[in-house]
This record gives C-alpha cells, sequence and structure tokens, in this order.
C-alpha cells in the first residue's frame, strides 16, 4: 500500500470530488465527510511520504505502471513532500472553519461548493507532486477552473473578479503552455527528469531560452507576482470566505513552488542562475513587488482587501529569495512557503470569523473586538505579528533566512525592501489592533465599563474558532521547528550543486 | 571559566509566564489572583537568587533550550552582569506588585486582570533578555517586552493612550525591526556566531566604518535605552497607570535597553575592539548629549512623572557613558548604575503615584506644602533623588563615584565635566519640590488639613525601595561583588 | 531584405500563430466589452493550440496510423520510418488543451451572464460605475 502513496494523494481528493457532486444531489449531509475524509487520506499519505523520503530518500512512481519518459511519473522528494503535507493540512483546516457558512449557502449550492473546493485541492496536490510538465498544465487548470467557479460565489462584485481571473489566469496558463511546447520542440520530452537530462547540450539555444523566459512568466501571472497582480486582490476579497481561506494560503505559494522546481529539476541551477543579469532583474522586480504591496496594502480600507495586497508583498518576498540563486536563499524562500500558507491561513480564517458575525469587513467595522471576539483577536495577534516578522513566530524565522541570504548576496535592495514591508505590516496591523482595542472610545475608564451593544461578548461558533486558534499555535510551534524544518528536510531536497 | 548546565534560568523565565492562566483562570477572584502573582514573584526571586552561589564561585550557568536555526540557538547564559540586573527586576516586581494592588484598587482601575498578566509576562521577557547567551534569544525576548508592554502603556483604551502607543511602538518595535534586526543579521553573517563572548566576536571581522554603522545600528536600535534622537517614546509612555511606569519605565523597559547595549558593546563588540578601534568616544559624546539634553528639558517639566521620565533618560545615558570610558571602573559604575537608579527611580515613581492617588494631583507646581499631610511620602521623594543626584547617603552616590574615578583613570576630563554638571542639574530639578513641599504654605483651601497619606499598600513599598536605596549605601552587597566579578571578565582583567 | 523575407517565409506557421495570439491578447486587454474580451481569449488559445499541431506536422508526413500488418514480430520485415507518419503526440496533448480550452470558455460565459443578469449590462465601464456608485 505504501508504495501507492503518490497516487493516492491525488487519486482521494480526486474521486471523492464526483463522489460529493453526486452526493450534493441525494444528500447535501454526506458532502462535509466525504471531503473531510478524502482530504485526511491525502494529509496522511502525505506524511507517509514525507516520512518515507526522510529515511529512504526521493519516491518514485509511475502512473499506470507506464515507464518514464512515456507515461506520467509522480516523484517526491523532501521539499514536495513537505509542500504537500502544508498543502493538505491547510486545506483540511479550513474545511473544517469554512463548514459553517458552507452550510449556510442556498441548498442547491452546497454539493458543487465542496466538490469544487476538494477539485480544487485535488488539483494544488498534483501539481506539486507531478513530474510531467503537461500534466502539470492540465493540473493547473483543474485548480484554476475550480477557482474561478469557487471565486465567482463570493458577493454582487464576484464575478466580476472571477472574470478577470479568468482572462489573467488564462494568458498565464497559455503562456506556460506555450513555453512547454518550445521545451518540446527541443527536446522531444515531457518527463522533467528526461528534459533535464536532454536540456545541457541545448543550453546555448534561444528555444531553451524562451522557453524558460515563458514559463516564468506564466507562472508568475498565476502566483500574482507584481505587476501581474492585478486579479488577485479583487478575487480574493470578494471570494466567499471560505473560499478566500482556501486559495489565498494556497495558490499562490503552490505556484512559487512550482516555479522553484521548474528552475531546480527541469532547467537545472547551472541554468536558471547562470545568466546573472536575468537573476538580478527578478530580484528587482521582486524589490517592487515588495514595495508596492506594502504601499498597496496601506491604501485599503478593508481588512481582507489589506490582506491580499500583503499576499502580493509575500509574493515578492519569496520570488526573490529563490531568485537569489542561493542555497540560503531558496531554503528562506522554501521556509516562507510553507510559514507563509500557514500564516495567511491564520489571518483569512480571523476574517472569515468576523464576517461570520458582523458581514460588513471595512475596518472600521472591526470596533470594539477584542472585547467581542477575544479569542478571534488573539489569533488574529498571533497571525499578524507573524506576517510582521516577531519571534517567536515562525515568519521571524524565514525572514531571518531571507535576509541572511540577501546580506550574503550582498542585495541591499531586497534586504532594504523586506524591513521595509515589515515596518508597513506592524502599521498595518497595529492600525487594525488599535481600531479593535480603542475604538468605540469611553473617556471613563474606572471601573467595569457599562455593557454597552458593541462591548457584548458575540464570538464565532466554535468550529470556526477552534481550527482558528489551532492555526495560531501551530504559528508558534513551526517557528520553533523551523531549524529542524530548514536543515533536516529542506536541505535534503536541494541540489547539491549550490553556491 | 567554568561552566554548569541547569534548567533554572528557564524556570526563572517560565514561572510568571506559567502564571499568565492562572491569573486570567481566578480573575473573578481578585485576591486569589494576586496571591498568585505573589507567588510567581516570589518563586522568580528564588530561582533567580539560587543562581547567586554558582556565579559568585565564578561559574556560568547554562541553559541550551531549543535550536531554532542552525548554529543560532534559543539558549541561556548566567552571568554576573546577566544576574545584577536580573535581581533587581525580580526582586523589584514583588515590591511594585504590592504597590500595584494599593494603585489599581485605590482607583478602581478597569481590566485589572490583564494589567496583572501583560506584567508578568514583561517580567518574563526581562529575566528573558538578561539571559540571554545570544543575540537571537535577546532580540526574541527585546520582542516580547515591547508588545507585552503595549496593553500596558496603553490601560487606559482612550485617544490619549492611543496616540501614546503608537509613539511608543513606532519608537521602538520600529527602531528594532528597522535597525536592531539588520545589524543583528550583519554580525551573524560577518562573526558566524551570534553567541557573545567576554573578548566579543567581531574582532578583525569589519573595517572601521563598517564597525562604526553597526555600532550606532545597535545603539540607535536598542531605542528602549532612550538615546537621544530616540528618546520621545518614554515621556509619552507615562499615561500608563504609575506603576507600569515605575517597574516598566524606571527598571525594567529602559534597564533591558542600557542592559542590551553594555551586553552588545561587550558581548559582541568587546571592550579591546572598541578601544583599538577608538569607538568609546563616539558613544560617550552622543551619551554626554542625553545626559545634558534631557537633565535641560527636565527642568521645564511641571507634571511630574513628565519630569521623572526626562530625568530616567538622562540617567540612562549615564550607564553608557559608564561603559564608553571602555575602563573598568567606568564599566563598574555603570554596572553599578543599573541598581542604585533602579531603586532611586523606582521610590520617586511610586511617591508621585501615591500623591496622585492620595490628591489627585499630577502638577509639580500643585505642590507647595504637600510635606505636610504626606510626610513619609515626601521623605521618600527626598530619599530617591539624593539616590539620583548621586549624594550620600544614598546609594547612587557609589555609582556615581565609581564613574567619575572611571573618567579620571580613562583621562577624560570632559565626561567628568558632563556628570557634574549633569548632577547639578538633578539637583536643580528634584530638590525644589521636597523644599517646597516641606518649607512652602500649602494653596489656599488645603492649610489645616490633617494627614493624607496613600493607602497602606502604595506606602509600604515606597518606604521599602526608599530604606534599599539608602541600604545600598552602607552595604551593597551582592550587587558590587557581582558587578566586579562582571567588569573582571570583561575587560579581561 | 531577401534574409527577411525568408525568415518570414521559411517559419510561415509561426508568424501566423503569433498574430494570432497578438489578436485574441489585444482583444483581452483593449476592448471593454466582457463579450469582445472573451472571444480575444479563445483566440489567444486557439493560437497556442495551432502551434502545437504544427510542430507535429512533417513534409509529406501521414496521419500516424501504421498500416503493416504484423507486431513485434514481423518488425524485421516492415521498417516503420517515422520520417513518414506526422508526430501524434502534440495532437493528443490539444485534445487536452481543448477541453480545457472549452471548460474555460464555459466558466467565462457563465460568468458573464450572471454579470449581465446583475448588471444589465457587458460593458466594463458601466459596470465599475454601478460598483463605485454607492
Amino acid at each position: 500500500m505504501s508504495h501507492q502513496l503518490p497516487a493516492l494523494v491525488v487519486a482521494a481528493p480526486l474521486i471523492a470530488a464526483l463522489l460529493i457532486f453526486m452526493a450534493g444531489w441525494v444528500r447535501r449531509g454526506l458532502c462535509f465527510p466525504l471531503a473531510g475524509a478524502a482530504l485526511v487520506v491525502s494529509l496522511l499519505s502525505a506524511l507517509g511520504m514525507l516520512s518515507q523520503v526522510l529515511t529512504q530518500g526521493p519516491l518514485h512512481y509511475r502512473l499506470g505502471g507506464w515507464e518514464a519518459p512515456w507515461g506520467i511519473a509522480y516523484d517526491v522528494d523532501a521539499i514536495n513532500a513537505l509542500v504537500l503535507s502544508v498543502v493538505a493540512a491547510v486545506a483540511l483546516v479550513n474545511l473544517v472553519a469554512a463548514r459553517v457558512s458552507l452550510e449556510a449557502e442556498p441548498p442547491h449550492r452546497v454539493g458543487a461548493l465542496y466538490a469544487l473546493y476538494v477539485l480544487s485541492v485535488t488539483g494544488m496536490l498534483g501539481m506539486v507532486v507531478t513530474g510531467d510538465v503537461f500534466n502539470l498544465y492540465v493540473l493547473l487548470e483543474i485548480t484554476s477552473l475550480s477557482g474561478y467557479a469557487l471565486v465567482s460565489m463570493g458577493d454582487d462584485r464576484a464575478p466580476l473578479a472571477a472574470l478577470n481571473y479568468v482572462f489573467l489566469g488564462t494568458i498565464g496558463a497559455s503562456f506556460y503552455l506555450l513555453g512547454v511546447g518550445f521545451l518540446y520542440t527541443v527536446t522531444g520530452s515531457l518527463n522533467m527528469a528526461d528534459i533535464a537530462r536532454l536540456l545541457p547540450a541545448l543550453y546555448g539555444s534561444k528555444a531553451v531560452l524562451a522557453a524558460f523566459v515563458m514559463i516564468m512568466v506564466g507562472l508568475w501571472f498565476k502566483a500574482a507576482f507584481f505587476p501581474l497582480h492585478s486579479w488577485l486582490p479583487g478575487a480574493y476579497s470578494f471570494a466567499p470566505p471560505a473560499v478566500a481561506g482556501l486559495l489565498a494560503p494556497l495558490m499562490t505559494k503552490v505556484m512559487i513552488y512550482v516555479m522553484i522546481r521548474l528552475m531546480l529539476s527541469v532547467f537545472t541551477p547551472a541554468y536558471s542562475f547562470a545568466l546573472a543579469t536575468l537573476n538580478q532583474a527578478v530580484v528587482w522586480l521582486a524589490v517592487l513587488a515588495i514595495v508596492a504591496g506594502a504601499l498597496l496594502s496601506l491604501a485599503a480600507r478593508d481588512f481582507r482587501r489589506m490582506l491580499t495586497y500583503i499576499i502580493v508583498g509575500e509574493v515578492g518576498y519569496m520570488v526573490g529569495g529563490a531568485w537569489l540563486g542561493t542555497r540560503l536563499g531558496l531554503t528562506g524562500s522554501l521556509l516562507h512557503l510553507v510559514n507563509d500558507a500557514a500564516m495567511t491561513l491564520c489571518v483569512f480564517l480571523a476574517a472569515a470569523a468576523f464576517t461570520y458575525r458582523y458581514k460588513g469587513e471595512s475596518l472600521h467595522s472591526l470596533r470594539g473586538l477584542f472585547r467581542r471576539m477575544p479569542w478571534t483577536m488573539g489569533a488574529l495577534v498571533i497571525g499578524g505579528l507573524s506576517i510582521v516578522g516577531v519571534p517567536p513566530t515562525c515568519g521571524f524565522f524565514s525572514k531571518w533566512y531571507l535576509l541572511s541570504a540577501g546580506i550574503q548576496a550582498g542585495q541591499w535592495g531586497y534586504v532594504a525592501a523586506l524591513l521595509f514591508s515589515s515596518l508597513v505590516n506592524l502599521v498595518l496591523f497595529f492600525r487594525v489592533f488599535e481600531i479593535a482595542y480603542f475604538e468605540p472610545f469611553h473617556d471613563h475608564h474606572h471601573g467595569e465599563p457599562a455593557p454597552s451593544a458593541a462591548a457584548v461578548r458575540n464570538e464565532a461558533p466554535a468550529l470556526i474558532v477552534l481550527p482558528l486558534l489551532f492555526t495560531a499555535v501551530g504559528l508558534i510551534a513551526l517557528g520553533l521547528y523551523s531549524g529542524e524544518l530548514a536543515s533536516g528536510v529542506i536541505a535534503l531536497g536541494l541540489p547539491t550543486g549550490l553556491r | 571559566m567554568e561552566t554548569l548546565t541547569s534548567l533554572r534560568p528557564l524556570l526563572a523565565v517560565l514561572v510568571s509566564l506559567a502564571v499568565v492562566p492562572l491569573l486570567v483562570w481566578c480573575r473573578r477572584h481578585p485576591n486569589l489572583r494576586e496571591a498568585c502573582t505573589f507567588l510567581a514573584a516570589a518563586a522568580k526571586l528564588a530561582l533567580v537568587a539560587s543562581l547567586l552561589p554558582d556565579v559568585l564561585a565564578g561559574r556560568e550557568v547554562l541553559c541550551p533550550v531549543v535550536s531554532v536555526l542552525p548554529g543560532v540557538p534559543i539558549a541561556f547564559r548566567v552571568d554576573a552582569l546577566g544576574l545584577v540586573f536580573a535581581l533587581v527586576a525580580s526582586s523589584l516586581w514583588i515590591v511594585t506588585s504590592a504597590y500595584s494592588i494599593g494603585y489599581m484598587r485605590g482607583l478602581d482601575e478597569h481590566a485589572q486582570t490583564r494589567y496583572y498578566c501583560f506584567f508578568a509576562l514583561a517580567l518574563s521577557a526581562t529575566i528573558g533578555v538578561a539571559f540571554a547567551a545570544n543575540l537571537l534569544t535577546l532580540y526574541l525576548f527585546y520582542e516580547m517586552l515591547s508588545l507585552a508592554t503595549y496593553p500596558l502603556v496603553t490601560h487606559h483604551q482612550d485617544r490619549e493612550a492611543r496616540s501614546s502607543g503608537r509613539k511608543y511602538l513606532l519608537y521602538i518595535v520600529g527602531s528594532s525591526i528597522g535597525l536592531l534586526l539588520p545589524a543583528v543579521l550583519i554580525t551573524y553573517y560577518l562573526a558566524g556566531t551570534t553567541d557573545f563572548a567576554a573578548a566579543g566576536i567581531l574582532a578583525g571581522k569589519a573595517p572601521y566604518w563598517l564597525m562604526l554603522v553597526l555600532m550606532l545600528m545597535y545603539l540607535f536600535g536598542l531605542a528602549k535605552a532612550g538615546v537621544m534622537p530616540m528618546h520621545s517614546w518614554l515621556p509619552a509612555a507615562m499615561v500608563a497607570p504609575t506603576p507600569v511606569s515605575a517597574l516598566l519605565h524606571a527598571v525594567a523597559v529602559v534597564k533591558v535597553g542600557v542592559f542590551c547595549i553594555l551586553r552588545v558593546m561587550t558581548g559582541v563588540f568587546g571592550v579591546g575592539l572598541l578601544r583599538d578601534m577608538d569607538l568609546g568616544v563616539v558613544l560617550g559624546y552622543i551619551a554626554s548629549v542625553t545626559v545634558l539634553g534631557a537633565s535641560l528639558v527636565a527642568l521645564s517639566q511641571d507634571e511630574l512623572k513628565r519630569r521623572l521620565a526626562f530625568s530616567t533618560i538622562s540617567q540612562l545615558s549615564y550607564i553608557i557613558l559608564g561603559l564608553a570610558l571602555l575602563v573598568p571602573l567606568g564599566l563598574l559604575g555603570g554596572v553599578l548604575h543599573i541598581v542604585m537608579h533602579a531603586l532611586g527611580k523606582i521610590t520617586l515613581f511610586f511617591c508621585a503615584g501615591a500623591i496622585f492617588v492620595a490628591t489627585g494631583k499630577k502638577y509639580i507646581s500643585q505642590m507647595p506644602g504637600l510635606g505636610r499631610r504626606m510626610p513619609v511620602t515626601l521623605t521618600a521623594f527626598l530619599v530617591g533623588s539624593l539616590s539620583v543626584i548621586g549624594l550620600p547617603p544614598a546609594g547612587g552616590f557609589l555609582s556615581k563615584w565609581y564613574l567619575l574615578l572611571g573618567t579620571l583613570d580613562a583621562h577624560r576630563l570632559v565626561f567628568m565635566v558632563v556628570l557634574l554638571v549633569s548632577s547639578l542639574l538633578n539637583a536643580a530639578y528634584f530638590l525644589p519640590i521636597v523644599y517646597r513641599g516641606f518649607f512652602a504654605p500649602p494653596p489656599e483651601g488645603e492649610a489645616g488639613q490633617g494627614l493624607a497619606e496613600a493607602p497602606g499598600w502604595c506606602l509600604v513599598p515606597l518606604v521599602l525601595t526608599a530604606a534599599g536605596s539608602l541600604a545600598l549605601f552602607f552595604y551593597s552587597e551582592p550587587f558590587l561583588g557581582l558587578a566586579r566579578l562582571a567588569v573582571a571578565r570583561l575587560t579581561g582583567g | 531584405m531577401d534574409r527577411f523575407l525568408e525568415l518570414l517565409t521559411s517559419n510561415y506557421n509561426y508568424w501566423v500563430y503569433i498574430t494570432l495570439m497578438m489578436i485574441g491578447l489585444w482583444g483581452m486587454i483593449a476592448k471593454r466589452n466582457l463579450v469582445k474580451k472573451i472571444i480575444g481569449m479563445s483566440i489567444f488559445q486557439t493560437a497556442i493550440i495551432l502551434f502545437y499541431i504544427s510542430i507535429g506536422a512533417k513534409e509529406g508526413g501521414t496521419i500516424p496510423i501504421i498500416m503493416e500488418p504484423g507486431g513485434h514480430g514481423s518488425a524485421a520485415q516492415a521498417v516503420v520510418r517515422a520520417a513518414d507518419y506526422i508526430n501524434p503526440l502534440p495532437h493528443v496533448l490539444m485534445l487536452t488543451a481543448i477541453v480545457v480550452a472549452v471548460a474555460t470558455l464555459g466558466v467565462a460565459l457563465s460568468l458573464a451572464i450572471k454579470i449581465y443578469q446583475r448588471y444589465g449590462t457587458l460593458e466594463e465601464k458601466d459596470i465599475l460605475k454601478q460598483i463605485n456608485k454607492p
């Protein structure tokens, strides 16, 4: 059984998606257990693979028994086993928290929502595990299509945001497909390991360069790398909170993992990091992304919208870290990928909790929340501090790696941008905390204040708060284990030739 | 150097962290809750004191906790310097807890449970800083302290608290992310380690200009030390309830800042390196500007707590000045000044709070004739003032004496003049308060009123700290012994 | 000039799909009507499908159905020459891509319908005006 895990991790949610869709017509009560069971299976198999990889080295799996490069291969190394576990875990936690709000949707939508949710996760898991560049495209589109549909189920403005997402997403995917076509014309192969074997003889070819650039640009569209980010704020702030809690932590992160994977194991560091000017240019683009994300988030007047611009900045962190082209930078980038998934989940779950109770999401609707929803706010404080990068939360440690990598590589612009963004995040989150803590003002502060409407305890349901608290505690646990993650897991998956 | 491994440093840090859930649990029973606070404070002091024999015997106590980054663990190491600070902080926590009860109940403040919780957190962070074995651990607890004190500073939750809190965070956390963190990382990059060592870790690792830049980044990045121009959070933070101002802004927060500067300058740069590169002078002049500037500003403040705040800013830089001399006597004076100033200044703050609780007065101009109504408080105020000015028979005399000897030893007469002028200024802004309190006639309508001292919970602590200030003049062990040990180790003597 | 002409003629299939791609991209970016944008998107995707098909083509090649009898056993008698057949793999890949394109088109159109039901128009400008009004 254990050697089938690479297939199981994707197959379980894929089959479940079909069953859920049918169950949606017959018995809606079955949807949640089915989805939960599928994600539990995925999570367990991802963790199982992680422990296998750590003890026995990388796994190679051939779908249907077809030998590579003809069949589709699934390759699992330490890094993608880690990313798989994170994807499955985040999806599962968010699913639990989403239940209350999903079941409150109009009945005819419930089945479809669950099915699309699980289908989207299927695509993400597949993208991480697959060893075939065309299979990756298909899985990318599976995730994206279900993502478009999920986003469109949000509020009134959601369909337009979703359509915008469709356009830019399609451009991105098409660029990727075009790049794969170029690779295919020169190598005649679609298998990652096979291409990596054939490419070194062709490194001088213009077609390979074109393929490299097109694939990267395509992935940047999907990862919302500034200035290709314009779909993200709308899509994630108007989507249903339950959906935003799935897509916001995972979608961009998975795309960045795919980018790093292709850079490392298809084009290999010898090619990806050989063009110093290109590397420099991308790092400076990342600097731009970080700064722009910070400034745009300062201008946002709505809590969830502010968070979406923070994601734009975080994408800059990771892309920049990866393109530093050093072992330290890649480690930081991958570690931040894991941490950022967790902390984005934390803040989006908190946003979902507010929305569930108080509908509005403008910053001013957060008044008095420390009194009204103390647990949610407590978790938000931890999540916010993690995004700011305060130890011992996990955000600090990955930032430590990224900053050290920037210093080591002499990229002072990148270092300065990271620090600037941390300061802006501090301002952003404390602006939220201030509103929630001080307002509404009462000048009399002696004795317990008279109970007013804004001061009544009105916490979100336990099914939302418990996953949220779990995530918040997880942020600190991840922080304390980041040394283990970096040197015990990520280091195993990185190629040896790196600087 | 002999070392031993023990869990006690970790327990000393954790004990006040562990009491927080208990405090929340007991929130409906104030007496039980305060009993928990006292229990934790006593346990903390006992744990810290239990390290004393080992350290006095010349041993260092190690306590590795968890390895979060390769080569950079979270770890504690107790040496003489750290123990001096930890002893001061943990013993004053007990006194302040008692005072808090009097103050908070006397004024019927809201959200008292929150107040005690964050107080306990802040103490954990303070001890963590004192025992930190490397820059990462130091940074971790430094930030924890900044954030734990934010709800204390903004306790009143009104508009004034919000704007002060904003300033507090912007200065303290802003500088630590913007300057301290990159400085730590550059240090790590240059030295390959962040562990403090008695002789420093940067020797020969960087050119002069980089050392200078790094030193300034640390000096201003550790904004809790209040070196000008990073000082203006401190007067703003005086909106906090007085016990908070007392412990955090005369003892814990600001002293953490100065302690960190001492730690970094000696443990990262090393006294030898600073002397070789002649960086001490730069440090000394920056500190001198703060010493004199803050004293001058203090003269013009009418709100008692603000005057105390500026006095604190000035006194903190004495410690940095002592360090900047880079001679054993100067360092000894600096380390001792941590202790002496803590006791003196906490007394002054307690008095300010007691006056506010008893009479509601905040401004110095309202205080003539107060000595007739609150003789005990004002006498304690006199003792505290003497200690801060540096006159016998108060402990502050000792540290200032060593500082002056240090300036002679280092042949820096400029700094000697600075210290003497500043002492005159201290006298000029403190003594009139006492004089007018005892000898000026009270304002119209208050004449002939009887004694009106603050409640016992307020009064006893301030008498205790004043007595402590006096006692330290006559018998300053174990602090003097520890300080001598620390200095001997840091200067390689 | 001659070299330019040669470049133009020797790879004319590339030029066709590049032109199509640009038309599609222009439609998606410049047009303000949502359905026109969707049409642009379809053209864009189709261009890439054409590109794949064209890289599989070979001069004089035929459809890749091997007519010679026998299998592995009779390989010696009838040598299959790869140059005689066009490459089938790009076609297979494009079957999948077409499915994806159709699905995308379906999602996009249904979103457009939803938007029309809500705002009564498909002009982006008018929709944004309605959104920003309150």
